[in-house]
């Protein structure tokens, strides 16, 4: 059983995960017992008490007042102790401990955007690092998203209007994955992000190495970073192979079909709008599920990476 | 419970003995015959069977879309529907299974046709207005299959704001349909707590009501008094809409979070609309084929009545994690578990019923088995995500939908077959093979838990619902339940064989083929057009297997029939009806 249980569940890897699992263990058990035994009680009437001869006479028993009580008495004592266990461990999770680290967290169709306290932004990553609380403020930039990550077992709702957030401790170095669990159309289903826990050392390393503006950069350079940075790469590849977007190789000047049967000639002002805008055309064969980087890029950047994917030919 | 009848007197009536015909020749099958006939029939047998038609065609739809969704998540990636078009599938399975099959299955077939006759009525008290309930879930219907047509929803059956406020589509068309129906629904509302309430025969008193139509009669004021706030928060929403006017999407100054609490307080009571009904017909059919009194026919009833009740104040549970406050997270989860309580009482006094009885295993008795055992796996998963903690973690995953599915399909869907199957000689006078029926059930407990039970431990594992393409490592769990869905599909397929089979070659039936004291039973098998050659006298309850047959089929002798008063029974004639 133990061991059921803990496969249906994935790793523990924050500091009330365990606690958590520990009521779920605990609310499988006793009601696997409780299954058993009335599912084998019904079996065992049905075969004990089956049906002899069309005359059978049976008892009289229409009520029995104590059975009543007992059999609501004591899953009423059952559930409230599962309430109020639920009840706790509930309030440890939204109370995040005042020395929190804290992260900004945007979501919006389809992406995860997390900004940092030196002014570092990374797209679909977040970095934390282990053993130490660190707490998310999040908010959306269009409809509901939900942030879940299973490894930590918390989930809060991403809302347009308000700000809701969501605290952890990982207790493990590696990494783990972020699923937008509210429906919120097309590429809800790829909206997944990864959770990195570094050791504190590599945390400050890489809080002080990537993620920066790089606006001292040359143009192409810091385009190339920001490709990366903003998780371009997930969707387009530049070494000609198709993932889901078209790959950036070759592609400048180069003339687009469009879905609608139109074609557009791959400059500047395309890959603005595409940025911007993206379902605004849609490349032939490919579904509309990239996310508007608007209010993520300014014009600076995107000329940046404009000049990037001049080089990719 | 005992006092109810301490207050009762009882009044004399002439009655005379009389068995139900075996081999009616006019019954209300073949009296009124052709199609304008039907379409335009206000007896409440032939609405039901209308409904019954257009119940088993959305079903059908629900269930391709059903396959074709499992069919998509064979692979992590795409299959061969795109994105949009899942989306567009899933929200139209769960809206057409939920209001089109699920919520009027029970009450608008079974209980169309079979309250009238439990209370030993002529029809429904108003049966005009039974027909408009129709026409006007066709109407609903036809708005919904256009929406379909001309450009699909995809928003999920439960249109959260702001992304149904701003997504493409045909969402007015899809909600206003919704909108229509639940006019209908109101409608059969009234029109059943008003029979109830009025149309019993003479000896049937509130204490001798049989439990099907309690649970119907509770079902109905949830119907009467949820309803109306779906309508309003799907008129809000169209307004939203079409007109502008920032009610639930911030970006025109609404609340997102306010659509949901409106959409769940219609929602949950929902729930119960969909499973209570279940409730009666499990009550009926353990009694009948464990040939034994109900065991704790009050607890059973009010039960029923405490789940509609306490049902209404617990919508909060599904948005635990959409940031409300602590306290109503509190307030919700407590409650949630209090409804717990009622429905565990049932399932003890169900299963009590069957101790020291004769229990014969036919298969509305299996299905009443299966019903048990499914349903108990949803209600104690329920108790899962009910609990605060654990609900953050699986909350929108798939193991909230193995648990609907449970509850829904293991529950309700179950009692609808078993209630088919224990009715159908009686709709139809005719028996369908019990070898088939019971391989079909085989198979479809078989092929549900396949389906389903995967869910529960790829959704604890952190599977997300609604999901369009996932990670490699969930393949197998979802495999394995595609395979499942395709069993259940099968077994549907046979069900649907072998009772189309039975109308025409059937066994005549009889009118009593499983020596029931139900009222219903002690009429011909098709009932005549008027359900009762003689308005029923009712001195015994429904369960009362201990009672000889003869003393449930009293009829009032009247003068007109030319029959002479027999003998005179005391009757008995609770307080509040004599005023
Ligand atoms: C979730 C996947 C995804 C991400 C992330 C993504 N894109 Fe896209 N992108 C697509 C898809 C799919 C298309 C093709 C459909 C379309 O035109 O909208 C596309 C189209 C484009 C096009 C037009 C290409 C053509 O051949 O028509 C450009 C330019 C582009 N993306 C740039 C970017 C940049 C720059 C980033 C990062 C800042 C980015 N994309 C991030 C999926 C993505
Ligand atoms: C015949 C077997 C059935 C199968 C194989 C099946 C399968 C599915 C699948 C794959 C989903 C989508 C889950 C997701 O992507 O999140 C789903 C959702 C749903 N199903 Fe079923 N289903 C079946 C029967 C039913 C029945 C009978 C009902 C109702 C009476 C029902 C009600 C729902 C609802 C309400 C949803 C949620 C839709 C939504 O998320 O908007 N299903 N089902
Ligand atoms: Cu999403
Ligand atoms: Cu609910």
């Amino acid at each position: 059983m133990n061991r059921l249980i803990e496969y249906m569940l994935p790793p523990a890897k924050s500091t009330l995960a365990g606690e958590t699992d520990a009521l779920f263990a605990f609310i499988n058990i006793s009601s696997f017992i409780f299954i058993i035994g009335i599912t084998l009680t019904m079996l065992y009437f049905a075969w004990r008490y089956r049906r002899k001869s069309d005359d059978d006479v049976t008892p009289v028993i229409s009520h029995n007042n104590i059975l009543e009580i007992t059999w609501s008495v004591i899953p009423l004592i059952l559930v409230i102790i599962v309430f109020s266990w639920g009840y706790s461990t509930y309030m440890k999770k939204i109370s995040p401990p005042s020395d929190a680290y804290e992260v900004r967290v945007v979501g919006k169709s389809w992406l995860w955007e997390f900004h940092y306290d030196n002014g570092n932004v990374s797209v679909n990553e977040l970095h934390v690092p282990e053993n130490r609380p660190v707490k998310l403020i999040m908010s959306s930039d269009d409809v509901i998203h939900s942030f879940y990550v299973p490894d930590f077992r918390v989930k809060m709702d991403v809302l347009p209007n308000r700000y809701t957030s969501v605290w952890f401790e990982a207790t493990e170095q590696g990494e783990s994955t972020v699923y937008c669990t509210e429906y919120c159309g097309t590429a809800h289903s790829n909206m997944l992000a990864t959770v990195h826990v570094h050791s504190q050392e590599d945390f400050e390393d890489w809080l002080e190495t990537s993620g920066g503006s790089g606006e001292d950069l040359p143009p192409v350079e810091r385009g190339e970073m920001l490709v990366q940075q903003n998780a371009c790469m997930t969707c387009h590849s530049t070494d000609g192979s198709r993932l889901t977007g078209p790959t950036f190789q070759g592609a400048w000047g180069s003339d687009v079909p469009l879905e609608n049967g139109e074609t557009v000639q791959f400059d500047e002002n395309y890959v603005r709008e595409s940025i911007l805008e993206p379902n605004a055309k849609v490349h032939q064969g490919f579904q509309p599920v990239m996310p508007s980087y608007a209010g993520t890029l300014d014009d600076r950047q995107i000329d940046a990476i404009i000049e990037y994917i001049k080089t990719l030919q | 419970m005992a006092t109810s009848e301490a207050s009762t007197t009882y009044k004399k009536i002439q009655v005379r003995r009389y068995k139900p015909e075996e081999n009616p020749e006019k019954n209300y099958l073949n009296e009124e015959k052709g199609l304008w006939a039907w379409l335009t029939t206000v007896d409440h047998k032939k609405i039901g069977l209308m409904y019954l038609a257009s119940i088993a065609f959305f079903f059908l739809v629900g269930g391709i879309l059903a396959l074709i969704l499992r069919t998509e998540l064979w692979t992590p990636a795409r299959s061969f529907l795109d994105a949009d078009l899942y989306n567009q599938v899933f929200t139209l399975h769960g809206a057409i299974m939920v209001f089109f099959f699920l919520v009027p299955s029970v009450p608008t077939v079974l209980g169309n046709f079979v309250l009238p006759l439990q209370l030993g009525a002529k029809d429904v008290a108003f049966p005009r207005l039974n027909l408009a309930s129709f026409y006007i879930y066709l109407i609903g219907a036809l708005f919904t299959l256009t929406a379909i047509l001309t450009g699909g929803v995809d928003t999920g059956w439960t249109f959260y704001t702001p992304y149904s406020a701003t997504t493409g589509g045909n969402v007015i068309m899809m909600t206003l349909g919704v909108f229509i129906l639940g006019f209908s629904s109101i409608l059969t509302g009234v029109n059943f707590i008003v029979t109830i309430h009025k149309l019993r025969s003479p000896g049937m008193t509130w204490a001798k009501l049989p439990l099907n139509l309690w649970a119907l009669y509770a079902t109905s004021i949830i119907q009467i008094l949820a309803t109306p706030v779906l309508a309003i928060t799907l008129l809000l929403l169209t307004m939203e809409r079409a007109l502008g006017i920032g009610i639930f999407d911030p970006a025109l100054g609404g609340d997102p979070v306010l659509y949901q609490h409106f959409f769940w307080f219609y929602s949950h009571p929902a729930v119960y609309i969909m499973i209570v009904p279940g409730f009666g017909i499990i009550s009926e059919v353990v009694s009948t084929f464990s040939k034994k009194i109900i065991f704790g026919y009050w607890a059973i009833a009010l039960s029923s009545l405490a789940i509609a009740f306490i049902g209404f104040l617990v919508w909060g549970h599904h948005m635990f994690t959409a940031g409300q406050s602590s306290l109503a997270n509190l307030v919700f989860s407590f409650l949630t578990f209090m409804v717990g309580i009622p429905t565990g009482i049932k399932i003890f006094n169900w299963v009590a019923t069957m101790y020291k009885g004769s229990i014969d295993m036919k298969t509305p008795m299996v299905y009443v088995m299966i019903f048990l055992f499914l349903f108990m796996i949803g209600g104690f998963t329920g108790i899962m995500v009910g609990a605060l903690s654990v609900d953050i973690h699986l909350h929108d995953t798939y193991y909230v939908v193995a648990h609907f599915h449970y509850v829904m399909v293991g529950g309700m869907v179950m009692a609808f077959l078993g209630g088919i199957h224990y009715w159908w000689p009686k709709m139809f006078g005719k028996m369908y093979s019990e070898l088939w029926a019971k391989i079909a059930a085989g198979i479809l407990f078989i092929g549900f838990n396949m389906t389903f039970l995967p869910q529960f431990i790829m959704g604890s594992q952190g599977m997300p619902r609604r999901y369009f393409n996932y990670l490699e490592q969930f393949q197998p769990f979802h495999q394995t339940s595609t395979v499942g869905a395709y069993l259940m599909g099968t077994g549907f397929l046979i069900v649907a064989i072998y009772l189309t089979y039975s109308l025409f070659k059937g066994k005549k039936a009889g009118p009593n083929p499983w020596g029931s004291r139900a009222l219903e039973w002690q009429t011909a098998s098709p009932p005549p057009l008027h359900n009762f050659e003689h308005i029923p006298v009712i001195i015994n309850g429904p369960y009362d297997y201990h009672k000889p047959m003869s003393e449930f089929q009293l009829g009032v002798a009247s003068k007109h029939n030319g029959h002479h008063a027999e003998e005179t029974v005391d009757v008995p004639e609770s307080a509040q009806e004599k005023a």
